[in-house]
């Protein structure tokens, strides 16, 4: 049987369940009597192995076989959370995680059974008190456990419509027997071995009622066996003869029914059973749905490589496709507008409309892409708590603005570089506790991680209370590398000896550890962020810590410009990084270090001039007035002089492609009305 | 009997020959994406001298290369015959290469094609990746990969 088209999704939703597994036990470390953590936690473990199951990896079924064993335990209050079994746990989550690299690589599980992991959980499993009591309890209360039971027939409890259905049978005169069906060990996909088993009985018969439910028999939530209760005018024999006759059944057995006093019974207290029943349907019903607003866009390729898909809420798409149909409307209306040359008015109006209609729905195609952050920096709670351990310092990670959307792809990427930037604060910031405690500050180190919109860009801040770069060590390290010379070292400011770290191959940590040190990290960051078009800065107070502040676009491929003309050439420059357009003259500008800079209201900007930036020449009239765009960056400003202003436009942002665009300040470029392309200034670069 | 894909069989080839000046050269037909007449350039600051810029081809922004000056020879003259051919490599974005005039396109046997002997300090010699012989000319068989890199 072949299952590696299902690769795909295999590895989306493991990823999921183990992140989520991940979470849910931090949450149990710190709360370990919380009852919906564990539920949360004993059925993603669940659905968990079924998968694995089902793609055939053994291991994986296994492992998270005996974490589910563990589970069940907790639930039933047999076992209680302690500091052993969290570390347990994230070992097996850790294995996992290997499992399904391995997977990843080479669509094979790997050869690590694991085997101290499972001798670990099984010594948990043993430490559980009066084993046989909570057994039973446990089997009853757990509707969707998997233990090997012996179903039979006889113990099927009918709703209330079962009943109907059977009365209705019996009246018809047709015999009513119980049938066990015993599916094969080693097969795959029960449900499906199970579904045709049903089929082939409803070739003679009908099912009245089944035990598991039907319901749960479809969801394979049964171990090897289930019970039918059939009504059919065929013989027995017939009936269990078809069912054997379905591959991978290991046997049938069946009888007449009798209707039983107890099952009776049982009928009578089903009904208020059967609240219990319908709820977890219910959740299971929100379960399978969730996954179906999917809109997987899966790039067509043998490894699943990376996670091409985005997880869409049927809010948006409804937006859109409303959006949709509007614009199919306003086409409509052009069109017939187009042929009835009559009216000027109506024409104008409908383009107007048009115009609207596709912004709208542009903004709500990038809504549909934009992905919070908190996908990504779930797993730094975790990562930060096993590195707390690994350097024996205390630190907490405070995070806000985990809601903050960027781009899908933007959110891939800055996933690494943030790792690196807090293990940096926790490694390199941090000080150990007795220094903290000399200098006054909590034992435990805080990290904090903000994400925040600010205007055209997301921010995202990572900040320690560590003891901050020390500019002496950099500098030092920066001669003893052979970077910079003594004298060099001596005049540079300080911010550009804190840019030295982002240099390649360059540590100040004295000894490579597992965390940090191989130099390999600073640069790295800084070149995946600008890839981005985004950019790193440093803030850093000696004693006191160090924020690393990270701006990314919020990658719009239609932006607001206003469009120049420098040179006699058209370059459109992002409306929301303008301040304020000036008019001034000649005599405005003063020099400063022998920089041109212009007095305004109060403050000094500094000036560019944007034909010596891009080798034109001026077409500018030295007598008259110039025209400089105020722009602004963070708390930075600089005013660009250009030739003249044409207006302000809503463009359509084109790649250059990487072959061309050596400029770091042309981000794009643009096609105009008339087929005409202008290139776009970034101007945050310039700045 | 060996299922190896050798080049020395008899493979043929289709090439577009160009001419650039007065030298014919063969460019591989599966690579080229369009050809386009000559049209107005939108100059790109800061790049090296042979990328002249940037056009627009049915709303793609597509960078233009000029052979020549890759090549270290004299700017291009614009005639009613120059024009650009887009490509398309299958790891590179599109690009444009600026050329005289296109003549045809030829099936080339890749056997019958002799490797370059030029002295290998020559940059340009490595842009050609064999020379094929049509009838009487000479056809530079152009290796896109080394053209195209930066």
């Amino acid at each position: 049987m072949d299952v590696s088209q299902y690769l795909d999704i295999f590895l989306d939703e493991t990823k999921e369940h183990l992140q989520n597994l991940n979470t849910q036990v931090l949450e149990l470390e710190q709360d370990s009597e919380n009852m919906d953590t564990v539920n949360e936690i004993f059925r993603a473990a669940h659905s968990l192995k079924g998968m694995a199951g089902t793609m055939g990896y053994k291991r994986m079924q296994n492992l998270t076989h005996d974490m589910e064993n563990v589970f069940s335990e907790v639930r039933t209050g047999t076992i209680k959370v302690n500091a052993n079994m969290i570390d347990v746990l994230f070992q097996c989550l850790d294995a996992l995680e290997a499992y399904l690299a391995a997977i990843q690589e080479t669509a094979d599980e790997g050869d690590n059974d694991n085997e101290p992991l499972i001798k670990e959980l099984n010594k948990i499993l043993e430490t559980k008190e009066d084993p046989n009591a909570k057994k039973e309890e446990a089997k009853e209360a757990e509707s969707k456990d998997v233990k090997e039971e012996a179903i039979s027939w006889t113990q099927i409890e009918f709703k209330p419509e079962e009943h109907k259905n059977l009365d209705a049978a019996r009246s018809a005169n047709k015999k009513i027997y119980g049938v066990s069906v015993k599916v094969q060990d080693s097969c795959l996909l029960k449900a499906a071995r199970a579904f045709l088993v049903f089929k082939a009985v409803e070739e003679t018969g009908e099912i009245i009622a089944a035990n598991p439910s039907i319901q749960e028999i479809e969801d394979e939530h049964f171990g090897s066996e289930f019970a039918l209760i059939v009504a059919s005018e065929a013989e027995l024999d017939t009936i269990i003869k078809a069912i054997e006759s379905v591959s991978e059944i290991a046997g049938a057995k069946g009888a007449i029914y009798e209707e039983t006093e107890e099952s009776k019974a049982n009928a009578a207290s089903d009904i208020a059973a059967s609240v219990a029943p319908a709820k977890n349907e219910v959740v299971k019903k929100e379960e399978n749905a969730a996954p179906a607003t999917k809109p997987s866009e899966k790039k067509a390729g043998t490894k699943p490589q990376v996670n091409r898909t985005v997880r869409v809420d049927i809010e948006k798409l409804d937006v859109l496709m409303n959006l949709v149909s509007e614009l199919i409307i306003a086409k409509n209306s052009l069109v017939s507008s187009a042929t009835n040359s009559e009216n000027n008015t109506t024409f104008n109006e409908q383009i107007e409309y048009l115009e609207s209609v596709t912004t709208n729905l542009h903004e709500s195609v990038m809504k549909v892409r934009m992905v919070p952050i908190e996908s990504v920096v779930n797993k730094f709670p975790r990562m930060i708590r096993d590195i707390s351990k690994k350097l024996n310092k205390q630190m907490e990670l405070y995070m806000t603005g985990e809601e903050t959307e960027l781009d899908r792809t933007v959110v891939d990427e800055i996933g690494d570089p943030l790792m690196h930037l807090l293990r940096n604060s926790a490694d390199h910031g941090l000080e150990s506790a007795e220094v903290r405690i000399a200098r006054g500050k909590p034992e435990v180190g805080s990290i904090f991680l903000d994400a925040y919109q600010d205007g055209n860009n997301v921010v995202i801040e990572v900040r320690d209370d560590g003891n901050g770069i020390d500019t002496e060590v950099v500098k030092n390290k920066a001669i003893e590398r052979g970077l910079i010379t003594e004298e060099q070292a001596s005049v540079m400011e300080d911010d550009e000896i804190i840019n030295m770290l982002f240099l390649p191959s360059f540590s100040t940590a004295k000894k490579v550890s597992d965390v940090s040190g191989r130099g390999v990290g600073l640069d790295v960051v800084k070149s995946k962020i600008e890839a981005l078009s985004g950019e790193v800065e440093v803030k850093t107070r000696l004693g006191e810590g160090s924020t690393f502040i990270i701006r990314l676009p919020l990658t719009l491929a239609i932006i607001q410009a206003l469009m120049v003309v420098v040179g006699g050439e058209k370059y459109a420059i992002s409306l929301g990084g303008i301040q304020t357009i000036e008019d001034i003259t000649a005599e405005d500008i003063k020099t400063v270090q022998s920089k041109e800079v212009i007095h305004l209201r109060g403050t000094v900007i500094p000036l560019i001039r944007l034909d010596q930036i891009l080798d034109v020449e001026s077409t500018h009239n030295p007598e008259e007035n110039m025209v400089v765009v105020i722009v602004k960056k963070g708390d930075k400003l600089a005013g660009l002089i250009v030739d003249e202003l044409i207006g302000q436009q809503e463009i359509v942002i084109k790649s250059m492609g990487k072959y061309i665009n050596k400029c770091k300040f042309i981000s794009g470029a643009t096609i105009l009305g008339d087929g005409e392309i202008a290139l776009i200034l970034d101007a945050n670069a310039l700045i | 009997m060996s299922n190896e894909i050798s080049t020395k069989v008899n493979e043929i080839s289709q090439f577009i020959v160009i001419y650039i000046g007065e030298e014919q050269y063969g460019i591989d037909i599966r690579y080229i994406d369009n050809i386009v007449r000559m049209q107005q350039i939108t100059r790109v600051p800061k790049v090296p001298n042979y990328l002249k810029g940037v056009i627009n081809i049915r709303g793609e922004v597509i960078p233009v290369m000029s052979l020549r000056l890759k090549m270290e020879l004299d700017e291009d003259e614009i005639t009613k015959d120059t024009r650009i051919i887009i490509l398309k490599l299958n790891q590179h974005e599109p690009i444009g290469l600026i050329v005289d005039s296109v003549k045809e396109v030829v099936n080339i046997n890749m056997s019958e094609v002799e490797k370059v002997t030029f002295d290998t300090k020559d940059d340009r010699t490595s842009y050609v990746q064999g020379i094929a012989k049509q009838n009487e000319d000479l056809i530079s068989l152009l290796d896109l990969g080394t053209v195209l890199q930066e």
